[in-house]
């Protein structure tokens, strides 16, 4: 039952990143590639209708989490305080900043809005990267099993971890090289003219950022998390995900040299979904590893009661399929590129 | 307030207190936005297709500040209240996940068709993008409500060895009596808080002698809804949850009254200042054994008063959660009040030529949502000192290695967010109330023009 929920969780979360990945990514090249208010409500429009949506599935994935691994919701989020609730701001301000933008016509309201989209979505791509960084690396349980970490202490992997060093940082850095490529390569779906040309140099430039980032990354973080290694000996077939990954980012380079922006996009889908499966399947058992491995929680320590993981299943299929029915039907008639109108007066 | 406790409940309070002013306003218009789009049908008048996709408009506005609120009351149960998490996150991540699954993404999908997709749907498609809004944000309301109603009344659960509360029984978890009364009374304050807003804007149209006709319907529309809403929040939902509360958690009772000794025949008080130190009501404006008729339809049945309970059971802000609850049941009064008179002024034909009682019900708009407050207020200050009630108490839930520091620093960063997040809003409905229903073309909240090129 735990092992079932940890998939469905871990599930939901990449089916967000993959989502939500693509309207931060978009946010964050927003000022590069869109110079004109026209231009910009072009970004604007590729996101601005799915962009809760997408959304919900953080929402919903924390309520599954909640709910299928209390302790580790509660150890997890009580110790990452800090930085979630940056995060919470932060996504305060981006989702303000796409629904107020365009109710007010003035020479001061749209740039605001504009750059205050851009600077959240960038740096909650960081901050997404440098969370999911701290989980891999492990964090200083004790035998309560809480902890609490402050935003950095000196930058090291020692015992007393900060949010923030040097290898969560890097893992930011490439969380934003890689939703930028992915949002780039959205953003080139759904535009047209220059806009378009622009993501498709930017999403082409990244491309070798995110593969020699991809690259480090993983070596270093077989050294800082043994049991990823563990895992992939131990079961080869998981090796299946970085072959996905693998497959995705050189897929992304073939496409984009074919200029099928479709497949691009959805073979950089195929990259992040390899990506963070690898890492999840490179965990497990592991919930939330700690620094000192016999405080780590697991899968079993941390579930809830059987009954209720039971009951759940129930009605958390029946639930996803009318989510899946919704989300086909919203993209299905959103396909296709976005066209705004050249003069909107009141806009 | 050096103790993390008191930061940790303040951080609660305030960020539940301001996301709650959005979803009232959502859950209110989402009705009326069906009864509006349910006349368009049928009548095929094109009026009343346009006082829907005005009222749409605002209900955009309010939903997006609703929603970014919203995200950080989930998180907060793990990051403030992480030992609550802990112990009973088998039985409320029930009711928290079902609430993300069925009803948010039910609700943001459908919004977008409801705002976006006008042409697309035809008339019956729009409607039914209307009703699927109203079942979202209704059911996301049950859900809460229902994990609510378990910290006020646990069942279906049990305790193992561990301390840990895990769920026994899915059916009692979500069917809960207490939920029941609870949810009812909820969204009639919703409603009613929808009515007195509709019905405010049109005032003021009428008032200011634009948009007549439409500021004649959304009178209308807000007065014959918010009649029925503001009798039904009385009784009987009122009444019940008073007795649940009688029966359940008499010590609140007690508390929420003003009443320091138990006594047969106990008075209803109308107004009076609690006295903690000389235990008595100064000034009391009184109905004899009301009180006693009320909870047991009995005049001279005997009430237990806080003198009848040990005093760690008390709730410990019995100042605040008497006047909470007074302030609740006298502006539900006034509402019936108004409301009455305005339907019985509607029914002679009076009432759009009234300048006095359009006034009265223009001003009325920030009422109801100090009544939802107050309300709510009530529950969770009654429900006090535990977290849940009779299981686990409040100084027992918070997360035991968030210090008072960090806590005041992330409640100082939500008072400056929210502050500004509050200012911008009502600059952004007042330019919807000021373009009007008539400002067509302007396609305000879409983002831009959405087309399939091919
Ligand atoms: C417009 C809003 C509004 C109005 C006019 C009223 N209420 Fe209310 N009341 C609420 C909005 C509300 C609420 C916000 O919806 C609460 C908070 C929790 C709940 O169940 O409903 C509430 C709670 C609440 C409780 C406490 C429940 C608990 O502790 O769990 C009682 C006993 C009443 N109400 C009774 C009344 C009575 C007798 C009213 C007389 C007219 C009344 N309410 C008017
Ligand atoms: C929107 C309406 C609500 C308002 C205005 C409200 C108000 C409050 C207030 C004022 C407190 C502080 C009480 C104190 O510290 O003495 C509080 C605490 C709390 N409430 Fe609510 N509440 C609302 C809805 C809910 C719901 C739906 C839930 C559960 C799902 C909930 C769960 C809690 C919890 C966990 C605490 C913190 C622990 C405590 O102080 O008891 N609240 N709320
Ligand atoms: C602790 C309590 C609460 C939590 C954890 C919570 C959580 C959330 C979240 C995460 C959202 C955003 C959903 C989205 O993206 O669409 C939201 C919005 C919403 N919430 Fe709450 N909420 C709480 C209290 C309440 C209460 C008491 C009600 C009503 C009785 C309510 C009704 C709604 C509704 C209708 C929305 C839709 C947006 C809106 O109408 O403003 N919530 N809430």
């Amino acid at each position: 039952m735990g092992t079932l929920w940890f998939c469905l969780v871990a599930m939901m979360l990449i089916v967000y990143v993959l989502l939500d990945g693509f309207d931060l990514g978009a946010g964050a090249i927003h000022l590069l590639v869109a110079k004109t208010d026209e231009e910009r409500r072009q970004v604007l429009a590729s996101v601005g209708p799915v962009w809760d949506g997408n959304e919900v599935w953080l929402i919903a994935a924390g309520g599954t989490l909640f709910f299928g691994f209390p302790a580790l919701y509660a150890s997890g989020f009580s110790g990452f305080y800090l930085p979630l609730m940056i995060v919470l701001w932060l996504l305060i301000f981006r989702g303000i900043s796409i629904e107020f933008r365009n109710h007010v016509t003035s020479r001061v309201w749209h740039p605001f809005w504009d750059f205050l989209f851009s600077a959240s979505s960038f740096l909650l791509a960081v901050f997404f990267g440098a969370a999911l960084a701290n989980v891999v690396r492990g964090v200083p349980l004790d035998s309560t099993g809480y902890f609490f970490e402050p935003l950095w202490t000196d930058f090291r992997l020692g015992e007393q971890t900060g949010i923030l060093d040097w290898y969560t940082i890097l893992v930011g850095v490439l969380a934003l090289l890689v939703l930028v490529m992915h949002g780039a390569l959205w953003v080139q779906m759904k535009t047209t003219g220059a806009v378009n040309q622009r993501s498709a140099k930017i999403a082409s430039n990244v491309w070798w950022g995110v593969l020699i980032l991809t690259a480090v990354v993983t070596v270093i973080t077989f050294k800082v998390q043994p049991q990823v290694k563990e895992n992939f000996v131990t079961w080869p077939l998981g090796l299946l995900f970085p072959f996905l990954a693998i497959a995705g980012i050189v897929g992304v380079r073939f496409e984009l040299v074919k200029r099928d922006e479709r497949k691009a996009f959805f073979a950089s889908c195929g990259y992040l979904a390899g990506m963070l499966a690898s890492v999840v399947f490179g965990l497990y058992p592991l919930v939330l590893p700690a620094r000192n491995p016999i405080y780590s929680l697991t899968v079993s320590s941390a579930k809830a009661g059987d009954y209720g993981l039971k009951v759940g299943i129930v009605w958390w299929t029946f639930g996803i399929l009318l989510v899946a029915g919704y989300f086909i039907y919203t993209y299905r008639s959103l396909a296709g590129k976005v066209v705004v109108a050249k003069n909107q007066t009141h806009l | 307030m050096e103790h993390a406790l008191g930061v940790h409940r303040l951080h609660f309070a305030f960020t539940i207190t301001f996301h709650y002013i959005f979803p009232q306003l959502t859950m209110g218009l989402a009705l009326l936005i069906v009864y509006l789009k349910t006349k368009a049908l049928r009548t095929n008048d094109e009026h009343y297709n346009r006082a829907t996709r005005f009222w749409a408009r605002i209900f955009g506005i309010n939903f997006a500040v609703g929603v970014v609120t919203g995200i950080p009351m989930e998180f907060q149960f793990g990051t403030n209240w992480a030992a609550f998490s802990r112990a009973a996150g088998g039985v409320i991540g029930q009711t928290l996940a079902m609430e993300g699954v069925f009803s948010f993404f039910l609700e943001s999908t459908f919004l977008g068709l409801l705002l976006f997709g006008d042409k697309k749907l035809g008339r019956i498609g729009h409607w039914w993008a209307a009703f699927l809004v109203w079942l979202g944000s209704w059911l996301s309301g049950y859900f809460i409500v229902a994990t609510n109603a378990w910290m006020q009344y646990p069942t279906g659960h049990r305790v193992d060895s561990h301390g840990q509360i895990e769920l026994a029984n899915f059916w009692q978890l979500v069917l809960n009596k207490w939920v029941m009364w609870e949810y009812a009374h909820t969204m009639l304050g919703a409603v009613q808080t929808g009515c007195f807003v509709m019905a405010a804007v049109g005032a003021f149209y009428l008032l200011t002698q634009r948009h007549e006709s439409y500021g004649r319907t959304f009178v209308k529309s807000g007065v014959l809804v918010g009649v029925v809403a503001a009798i039904l929040q009385l009784f009987p939902t009122g009444d019940e949850q008073g007795k649940l509360i009688a029966d359940h958690q008499p010590v609140t009772l007690a508390a929420m009254e003003g009443l320091f000794e138990s006594q047969k025949g106990a008075p209803v008080v109308l107004i009076g200042q609690p006295d903690l130190q000389k235990r008595r009501l100064d000034n009391p404006i009184q109905i004899p054994d009301m009180l006693s008729f009320l909870t047991y339809r009995e005049w001279k049945a005997n009430v237990r008063g806080l003198d009848a309970f040990p005093q760690d059971q008390w709730p410990d802000m019995i100042l605040l959660l008497y006047y909470s609850y007074h302030v609740m049941v006298g502006l539900g009064t006034i509402f019936i009040a108004v409301m009455l008179l305005a339907a019985l002024m509607l029914w002679r034909g009076k009432l759009y030529v009234s300048r006095g009682m359009l006034w009265a019900l223009m001003v009325c708009v920030p009422l109801p949502y100090i009544a939802n407050t107050a309300g709510w207020m009530t529950a969770e200050l009654g429900r006090q000192p535990w977290l849940i009630y009779g299981l686990m108490r409040t100084a027992h839930g918070v997360s035991p290695q968030v210090g008072a520091g960090n806590a005041w620093f992330t409640l100082i960063g939500f008072m400056g967010l929210y502050t500004v997040l509050g200012i911008l809003w009502l600059f952004l409905v007042y330019r919807e109330i000021e373009d009007g229903p008539e400002s067509e073309e302007v396609v305000h909240s879409e983002p831009a023009v959405v087309e399939a090129a091919d």
